[in-house]
């Protein structure tokens, strides 16, 4: 029994709602629109209806009154990630497509830098386009933690009324922005790939690739505000830092919570080697079934070298257990966006293509000219990847001269 | 100690494609099953209570057929589910899942400890563990690839997290919610005895007056603060392959620096 309900009297068999459906629960008959067992009532084919000849019936007619209003609601923000003192480059890719939202709304663009002894990343931060900085610097914030972050975060976006708050997809930044958009009740639109502003209503379009990158969508939060979205890494270009650009840096530090209160604490750290940071990586050499084992991977971890590559991996190879699971790229793994990508030994199914697929440049190095890896690289490579690859790290450590 | 697990049900597939001239989905009977990441939640839920005792609930919000998943769920070794379905949920967005599931979670009674897979590989957001944790004013350990210890009788949970520049070992007061990543354990099969059992349990289905002290406005499409406006087919990887050849490896490995090099890329 499927929820969604169609007025056949309005239905004019457009079949946008086809397109809109992610599980293949609507088709033509005639010329109506019909619903299968399929349908899972998630409610992505309402707003495309030309004719609101859909209906999830149950639902109330009224949204709940929004904590923040739309028209109350002024500025861009941006919340600037740091790690051990250094601001991550995701934060500044941020502060690029903030500054270019605020521009396009004639608002204000805000940072908001929090930990211990990050002056200098609030100065940064001006550098990068921030016209203004909440600077918290605590020795709570000292490494992130969701609930000190969290609630400052909150703190701060009520008081102030920001109408867009932008976080970097990062392991923190989905971790932060989960809970403060639970607490400030708005809309959060995770790892988008791209952010527009709807001229006429001020709106943030948020577009997100879904079911592994196989569908995008465009999605708005129409009535609750901030609007909050989580980017990818590597989607927006840094800007070019301007050292001479002014701003005011404000001090927030009355808002903490006290160390008492934080139920979490951070035990350890430990580092991975350069090789893992995938996310943020220009060039990555990835391995797949075809390395054969964990002694294949040294062949591509001195090509990686000197390319000063990280180094990623297939599912086959990480279930094998030939390399650690922190280099797996792929649906069940991380989401890759370098400028290169040499994917060495690597079929190419589409789970691992989820995770890669929009790499500027694919180099594919298979033995089979038929693997599915072919069909999406810019430049492909039939050999053998024991003969090539060492080949290619000669050549290129000489041409390099590394 | 008590453990619910967050599930959802998902296509088994995610390779949905448009018709290049109909513009409509071409989709053949594709099966659901339960998010690859929520089995390690199940299987690491499993583990705690064969270390330390227990008990573990499997809880999903979906339309009445993801009943199957909770079955499945009980097969490889849950104690009991339930299935949160109601008109009224339908359209939800992550933050009124997220809401409804830490519902029921409440009227669940006590428990230690909630696990959720760090996302679902159908929306891919990561946000609704984080929504349950928030809701319900608990902290959250996400991504996390290793759980050092347990300790229900002191309230702690120390465990391992992913982040992009290597592990954070954290300690969390309990009760707490982890999101979990695939390097965390091996799920299990689903156990030949408990077949007939999973077959027949009885599952209860809640709807919205099953949850005391919701707020109805939060609940489904209407109380959802996203909205999707349109839905579309990735734009295709421009140009054709070019094929690297040459006479020998060395030769080839030339010809591909030259390319890499006219790219601006090294």
């Amino acid at each position: 029994m499927a929820w969604l309900v169609i007025d056949t009297e309005r239905c004019i068999g457009c079949g946008a709602c086809l397109e809109a459906c992610l599980y293949g629960a609507l088709a033509l008959e005639g010329s109506i629109a019909v619903v299968n067992e399929r349908c899972t009532a998630c409610g992505a084919c309402l707003p495309v209806c030309p004719v609101e000849a859909l209906s999830l019936p149950s639902q109330a007619a009224t949204h709940a009154e929004a904590p923040i209003s739309p028209a109350e609601a002024r500025g861009v923000w941006v919340w600037v990630e740091q790690f051990q003192g250094r601001a991550a480059s995701i934060s500044w890719e941020m502060m690029g497509v903030g500054r270019r939202l605020a521009d396009a709304l004639q608002v204000p663009l805000t940072a908001c830098v929090f930990g211990y002894s990050v002056g200098s990343i609030a100065r940064e931060a001006i550098a990068y386009g921030a016209d203004r900085v909440f600077l918290a610097d605590d020795v709570t914030l000292a490494a992130y933690r969701t609930a000190p972050y969290a609630h400052l975060l909150t703190a701060l976006a009520r008081e102030h009324r920001p109408e867009i708050l932008l976080l970097g997809a990062s392991a923190r930044g989905r971790d932060l922005a989960g809970a403060v958009a639970t607490h400030l009740h708005t809309g959060l639109t995770a790892d988008c790939t791209g952010l527009d502003i709807e001229e006429t209503t001020r709106r943030l379009l948020q577009t997100r690739p879904a079911y592994g990158g196989n569908i995008m969508a465009t999605i708005i939060t129409p009535n609750h505000r901030p609007q909050m979205a989580t980017v990818r890494h590597r989607v927006f270009e840094v800007p070019v830092p301007d050292w001479e650009r002014h701003g005011e840096i404000i001090s927030v530090t009355a808002r903490l919570l006290e160390e008492e209160e934080i139920v979490t604490k951070v035990l350890d750290f430990i580092p991975s080697s350069e090789e893992v940071n995938l996310a943020e990586a220009r060039i990555i050499v990835s391995g797949g079934a075809g390395v054969g084992g964990p002694e294949g991977f040294s062949v591509l971890r001195d090509l990686a070298n000197v390319l000063g590559a990280a180094l990623g991996a297939s599912r086959a190879a990480v279930d094998a257990g030939w390399i650690p699971y922190a280099h797996q790229v792929g649906q069940t793994g991380r989401t890759v966006r370098p400028d290169l990508y040499i994917a060495c030994g690597i079929s190419g199914a589409i789970q691992h293509r989820a995770g890669m697929g929009t790499s500027k440049v694919i180099v594919a190095i298979n033995k089979d000219p038929e693997a599915p890896i072919f069909d999406i690289a810019t430049y492909g490579i039939v050999g053998d990847l024991f003969e090539i690859v060492p080949a290619l790290t000669a050549h290129l450590r000489h041409r390099l001269r590394r | 100690m008590r453990i619910i697990v967050c599930i959802k049900s998902v296509p088994s597939t995610v390779e949905v494609q448009f018709h290049p001239e109909t513009k409509t989905l071409m989709r053949d009977q594709v099966a659901s099953t339960i998010n690859p990441f929520d089995l390690y939640a199940i299987e690491e839920a499993l583990r705690l209570v064969e270390a330390h005792g227990g008990n573990v609930t499997v809880l999903t919000m979906g339309p009445p057929q993801a009943e199957q998943q909770l079955r499945d769920a009980l097969a490889m070794g849950c104690d009991e589910a339930i299935l949160l379905s109601s008109p009224a949920f339908a359209g939800a967005d992550t933050w009124a899942t997220a809401y409804t599931l830490a519902a029921a979670i409440r009227q669940l009674g006590p428990c230690d400890l909630v696990l959720c897979g760090k996302q679902a590989i159908d929306g891919d957001t990561g946000q609704v563990g984080p929504g349950i944790a928030n809701h319900l004013g608990w902290p959250q350990i996400t991504y996390v690839s290793r759980i050092r210890s347990v300790d229900p009788t002191n309230g702690r949970i120390v465990a391992e997290r992913l982040l992009e520049e290597g592990t954070e070992v954290v300690e969390a007061r309990l009760p707490a919610l982890l999101t979990v990543l695939k390097d965390i354990n091996t799920p299990r099969d689903p156990n030949p005895r408990l077949l007939r059992r999973a077959r027949r349990a009885e599952i209860p289905v809640w709807d919205e007056s099953a949850l005391r002290g919701v707020d109805k406005r939060f609940l489904g499409l209407s109380g959802s603060p996203t909205q999707v406006v349109r839905v579309f087919s990735p734009p295709r990887r421009e140009g054709e392959i070019k094929w690297v050849t040459g006479g020998s490896p060395e030769e080839i490995a030339e010809h591909l620096a030259e390319h890499l090099h006219r790219e601006g890329l090294i």
